[in-house]
């Protein structure tokens, strides 16, 4: 027992080393149990503030930048107004306006920390709870599709972004409706692989994948990409298919958090469905 | 003893709002990251009890893993090169030379200097890289990007010896 103990304390810094490499390790492996945690994340309030208050002073080298993608924004929905296809459904349209209670509820953000240089990206959103942000909820920008909220504090959000290993949407063809899993390698920030697509599917390059609106984070028909390139690899039964992300993810300034408000209909009666399964 | 502890106080923060507000948002040709806080654990006095330097070394990855949502990944890092500090210098010092207490540029010979923050930069680099795509597929790919963070990080970190921590 004695020798025990002398063993210990002779080995002390070497048990601490350990013991803190075993801790990290914990850290690493249990991620998807600690991103909950929120002073353990970017969305805790002085790490957010540091990144706000940096932000507000950056923020106005940009401002030539999202000045010009507002004026984009603007003169595509002047462009939309003014087609035909809207006045032949004016009346639709504007019966979807009034409605109060729409299903989704888009909340303005403005990003406060970004990354694209990680095999793993987060953002940073300077909405929190109070403004109505909470997990589970997608991030759009006019673009096209950003991320989703995992975690939120009081007044701070932090979400997985596409490029992302740990997280991505669900896509879908947007003329021919066939859908799969968009994925991104780590590799390219504007790029990322679409899978799934069974090889009698027509492709052609510049074809636009959408947000396929099966899971409750997006509504259906955001933008995700086109398609850059695809190829036929022998032996698969799939396409392997390359697209170019809609979002330059090195410029976007202000995004949108969607509420979906009948999420929790829809998480009942899934929920409903499966315990069904499993009792028989 | 209160002054240094102020000044590592300062030192501490100082890197950490640099790394996590300019030096993770650079990006060279997807390639380049480099990470420079480790420079709180090379610039610890050599007199500095070693789980001293351990727990320092793991506070200051935490907290960098904070800022960047990446947790455990650089605590890991940080700590496993602290835990080599004592056997680097054992290596790269000679036994009849007569130590400073403070590992900097001017204390130290240059030659001396770039050795000790290359090979420690090197460690925990190669360990951080690796941790953080957790897969030896892509070797080659990991590698290139982690010697040229390295080197880039290597730069800035000798390049800070003649503009701040002088002393």
């Amino acid at each position: 027992m004695r020798s025990l103990i002398r063993y210990l304390i002779n080995n002390f810094t070497f048990l601490l080393f350990i013991l803190l490499e075993v801790v990290s390790l914990v850290f690493i492996f249990n991620y998807n149990k600690y991103h909950k945690v929120q002073f353990l994340n970017s969305s805790n309030w002085v790490t957010a503030s540091v990144y706000n208050s940096f932000q507000s002073v950056v923020q106005y080298f940009e401002l030539a930048k999202v000045n010009k993608s507002l004026a984009d924004e603007n003169a595509r929905l002047k462009s939309f107004i003014q087609s035909d296809l809207l006045l032949q459904h004016t009346d639709s349209i504007l019966a979807e306006l009034n409605q109060e209670d729409s299903t989704y509820r888009y909340i303005p953000a403005a990003i406060i920390n970004n990354s694209v240089n990680k095999s793993n990206n987060y953002i940073t959103l300077n909405k929190g709870r109070k403004d109505g942000v909470k997990p589970d909820q997608g991030i759009v920008s006019p673009m096209g599709i950003v991320g989703v909220v995992t975690s939120v504090s009081e007044s701070y959000a932090v979400g997985f972004s596409v490029l992302n290993k740990r997280w991505g949407p669900s896509g879908k063809l947007k003329n021919s409706g066939y859908f799969g899993p968009v994925e991104w390698d780590g590799s390219d920030y504007q790029m990322a692989d679409f899978k799934e697509i069974p090889f009698h599917v027509q492709l052609t390059v510049g074809d636009t994948i959408v947000t396929s609106g099966y899971s409750t984070f997006f509504p259906e028909g955001i933008t995700i990409g086109t398609i850059y390139s695809f190829s036929q690899p022998e032996g698969e039964s799939f396409y392997k298919i390359r697209i170019k992300l809609a979002v330059d993810f090195k410029s976007i300034h202000y995004v949108s958090a969607i509420e979906n408000t009948e999420k929790e209909e829809i998480k009942e009666l899934e929920n409903l469905l499966e315990d069904g399964e499993s009792s028989n | 003893m209160g002054n240094q502890v102020i000044k590592y106080g300062f030192m501490f923060i100082g890197l950490i709002l640099i790394q996590v507000l300019i030096l993770n948002h650079i990006q060279f040709s997807g390639y380049v990251n480099p990470y420079i806080y480790l420079l709180f654990v090379l610039l610890l006095p050599l007199s500095t009890p070693r789980y001293v330097v351990l727990l320092l070394a793991f506070l200051i990855g935490l907290t960098v893993d904070i800022f960047s949502n990446s947790l455990g990944i650089h605590s890991f890092a940080t700590v496993f090169a602290a835990f080599f500090r004592p056997y680097v210098i054992r290596l790269i010092t000679n036994r009849e030379e007569d130590k400073s207490d403070y590992p900097g540029l001017k204390q130290n010979k240059f030659q001396w200097f770039i050795s000790y923050v290359s090979i420690m930069v090197l460690i925990h680099h190669i360990v951080l890289f690796y941790i953080e795509i957790f897969t030896f597929a892509n070797f080659l790919l990991t590698f290139t990007r982690t010697f040229f963070s390295s080197l880039f990080s290597i730069f800035v970190i000798v390049l800070s010896q003649y503009i701040v921590f002088r002393d």
